[in-house]
């Protein structure tokens, strides 16, 4: 017992040596998950600060000139010209100097005087549909404040409903707080996936493998040899984006620190589970990577990362059963904006628990029976 | 004389070329791996993301609390039963209301507060729409159809007379190039980017250090077969992979999805070979300047995977990142290609964006081809 933990530990060191030794490697295992989650926290974001817009008024009125001044006043909206008809303004839209173009009807304040509807045509470039969704709804919040506001300077009557909303656990509605915990498990997996896949394809291509096979190890001892450092240099990746995210986001933590961790703990297990299993059965480096990657993508677009994973249709939604970054994505949101408890979370530590028992025997298993 | 010899050396170097690119061939023919990633992967992605990325608001499920049982309150509620964009679950109080959408059970509630049948008659009605602010995008899309479903609740109610109406502003909404308002229609052309980008960059990003880690680079140095060859040797098989990958998603995109095409398929096979060069291109440097299989690995996925992902336009519009990021998306070539590929699939042959796109690839291919050739140059040590 005393023997195989001090030659496991012989192991991990010489693993820590394989990674650590090489300054390059250094670098490129620690400083890019911290420019990435920079950068893309800024950049993984529906919201939109600013929308170019082309005007088409064809009403030319008070009322009309009052809505296009709360257009541009917004903050938001920028105008980038202003056409006399629609099918001047297109071209702009085609060469995508414009979003929006939006048309004011001839007779809006007629209408408007009149205490009807005026009417607003708001023509959208579809090809990011997201996009053009977000800046319609900007569009319909400008309307509405609008109307409401002629109403009270005209002394006209209330509408007779007022819809008032809200939202929870972020109030502000800013993508930013939902993406930037979740990179935390997406920018880790990839990397220690990758790094274990790669660590046994390497000993395998130069050879070194035989050699452990030989030496007096037992294949769980090589694994988890192989195990632990991947899992050391997961939890400083994640620590490193959890830090950037607390103190340069400045989003706030609603969780607890140990079931963060813990789910983290159990996430990296999960991961490296696979690595291990997917190195197993690789040959050389290149298809350990080719592999890591036919698996990578899927798990990472198909995560909840960047589409909800309730719009899936149903045989996708089980695999995403089987996906640790889906795991991982809702216990560290739950537990970094709702801050969810153990209890809360359970089913999902659960699986991740699953996830890692199933793949590490596996993996073992073929270390001891493919020697090729 | 001269030109005897030059035109014999001419095809000496097209032999040498043809063995390189025979021997590279076998090398990735016998290797079943890549086979997996030139031709299943492309299909099994486009299937995977076609259906399974979906960025439309669909049936959020609802909570809607009536704490008024009147006909005014049924209305409103049936205005949300007979919406598509929403799935509806009665509760009867608040306190239910909430820890259902605590459970992430109902990413919505809808309450209806008690005398509200009353208060319509005077005006001063309220309703509540809370969401659920973790999934954000969701969650101001559904506030959205909400306030739309409470909307053409009032406006049926003022057309019957039985509530004043009031002056106000209507939009009428319309989506160019994307009548369906499908998001499947822009995500389609970049997911051929991320299919191009990865067979181009990862398969190529290990060729290079892999002779350099077994010495057989330096074997290669002794023959007089040329760097430039080398390199050419290695890139021609990876191309020709990259292209059955780039056809069978293009082919998939259409058939499988129906994704419009309304630009020319010339126009297609051309950028996309010329942003293929590019892929190949920050494989080979990125497998030179390592010369380390794991190393290329590691800097290749954080070059090319990511970037394409997050910083192209694929998903995330650009337009909405801050100015410092949107210079730094300028860096990676996949913001060409997003923007090249959704304009001649959704908009058509678009000459002011397909030139200054297709003109940066351009430059980008040949700067990084030059730079892998100047990075093997025959010296050892």
């Amino acid at each position: 017992m005393w023997n195989s933990f001090r030659r496991t530990l012989a192991l991990m060191h010489k693993e820590f040596l394989v990674i650590l030794k090489d300054p390059r490697s250094r670098v490129l295992l620690f400083l890019p998950p911290v420019l990435q989650c920079l950068i893309f926290g800024y950049a993984a974001t529906y919201d939109l600060n600013t929308v170019p817009y082309v005007l088409v008024d064809q009403d030319r009125s008070a009322a009309s000139r009052a809505f296009a001044a709360r257009l541009d006043g917004s903050g938001i909206f920028t105008r980038v010209a202003s056409t006399e008809t629609t099918e001047a303004a297109a071209d702009s839209l085609l060469r995508g100097r414009a979003v929006l173009i939006v048309t004011i009807a001839a007779d809006f304040e007629k209408r408007l005087v009149a205490g009807q509807v005026g009417r607003i045509q708001v023509l959208a470039d579809g090809r990011n549909s997201n996009t053009a969704g977000v800046a319609q709804g900007y569009v319909a919040s400008i309307a509405a404040a609008f109307g409401q506001g002629w109403r009270a300077s005209q002394g006209l009557a209330n509408q007779a409903v007022q819809v008032t909303t809200r939202a929870w656990y972020n109030p502000s509605l800013e993508t930013r707080w939902n993406m930037i915990p979740s990179l935390i498990g997406a920018i880790t997996m990839m990397m220690t996936m990758m790094l274990t896949a790669m660590s046994v394809a390497r000993e395998r291509e130069e050879g070194t493998f035989d050699q452990l096979l030989v030496a007096p190890f037992r294949p769980t001892e090589i694994m988890i040899g192989k195990a632990v450092p991947s899992m050391a240099v997961g939890l400083l990746q994640s620590s490193l984006i959890f830090l950037v995210a607390l103190f340069w986001f400045r989003i706030p933590f609603a969780g607890s620190y140990a079931v963060f961790y813990l789910g983290l703990i159990l996430f990296l297990a999960a991961a490296i589970g696979m690595g291990l299993f997917l190195s197993s059965i690789a040959r050389n480096m290149q298809q350990a990577m080719i592999l890591s990657f036919v698996l990578l993508m899927p798990f990472m677009l198909l995560s909840g990362l960047m589409a909800p994973t309730e719009n899936m249709p149903a045989i996708l939604r089980y695999f995403t059963k089987i996906n640790p970054l889906q795991y991982a994505i809702t216990i560290t949101r739950r537990v970094y904006l709702e801050g969810a408890t153990l209890g809360q979370l359970l089913p999902d530590m659960f699986a991740l628990v699953v996830i890692a028992a199933v793949t590490m025997p596996i993996a073992a298993w073929f270390f001891r029976n493919r020697l090729a | 004389m001269t030109d005897v010899r030059q035109a014999g050396s001419r095809t000496a170097s097209a032999t040498r070329i043809a063995a390189l690119i025979r021997k590279e061939t076998w090398q990735l023919l016998r290797d079943p791996s890549s086979i997996v990633i030139g031709i299943i992967m492309p299909l099994a992605m486009l299937l995977l993301f076609g259906y399974g990325l979906n960025l439309d608001v669909k049936n959020v499920p609802v909570a809607i609390v009536m704490e008024e049982v009147s006909d005014d309150a049924r209305g409103v509620a049936s205005g949300f039963e007979l919406s598509d964009y929403f799935r509806v679950v009665h509760v009867k109080t608040m306190a239910e209301a909430q820890k259902l959408l605590l459970a992430h059970t109902v990413s919505a509630i809808v309450r209806i507060p008690p005398g509200f049948a009353r208060r319509v008659q005077t005006n001063d009605a309220e309703i509540q729409v809370i969401v659920h602010g973790a999934d954000a995008n969701t969650a101001r899309i559904s506030l959205g159809y909400a306030q739309g479903a409470i909307g053409t609740w009032m406006a049926r109610e003022a057309a019957r007379g039985r509530m004043l109406a009031a002056a106000s502003v209507s939009l009428e909404s319309r989506l160019w190039f994307n009548e369906a308002n499908e998001s499947t229609y822009f995500l389609v052309p970049g997911l051929i980017v991320l299919v191009v980008t990865l067979i181009g960059t990862l398969l190529t990003a290990l060729v290079v250090a892999r002779e350099w880690e077994r010495g057989t680079f330096e074997a290669l140095f002794v023959t007089p077969a040329r760097s430039s060859e080398i390199l050419l040797g290695k890139a021609v098989p990876y191309f020709i992979l990259g292209m059955i990958g780039f056809a069978l998603s293009v082919g998939g995109g259409l058939l499988l999805f129906g994704v419009p095409f309304r630009g020319s398929f010339l126009v297609l096979t051309a950028v996309s070979m010329l942003y293929l060069l590019v892929a190949l291109g920050i494989g080979l440097a990125v497998s030179s300047a390592t010369k380390s299989q794991f190393l290329a690995s590691q800097m290749s996925m954080t070059l090319t995977f990511l970037p394409a992902m997050m910083l192209s336009g694929f998903v995330f519009d650009i337009r909405s990142m801050p100015w410092i990021i949107q210079v730094v998306t300028y860096v990676f070539p996949a913001r060409y290609f997003v923007s090249l590929l959704q304009t001649i699939f959704l908009a058509g042959n678009v000459w002011s964006v397909i030139i200054p796109n297709a003109a940066v690839l351009a430059v980008m291919a040949f700067a990084l081809l030059a730079l892998s050739v100047r990075l093997n140059r025959k010296i050892i040590g």
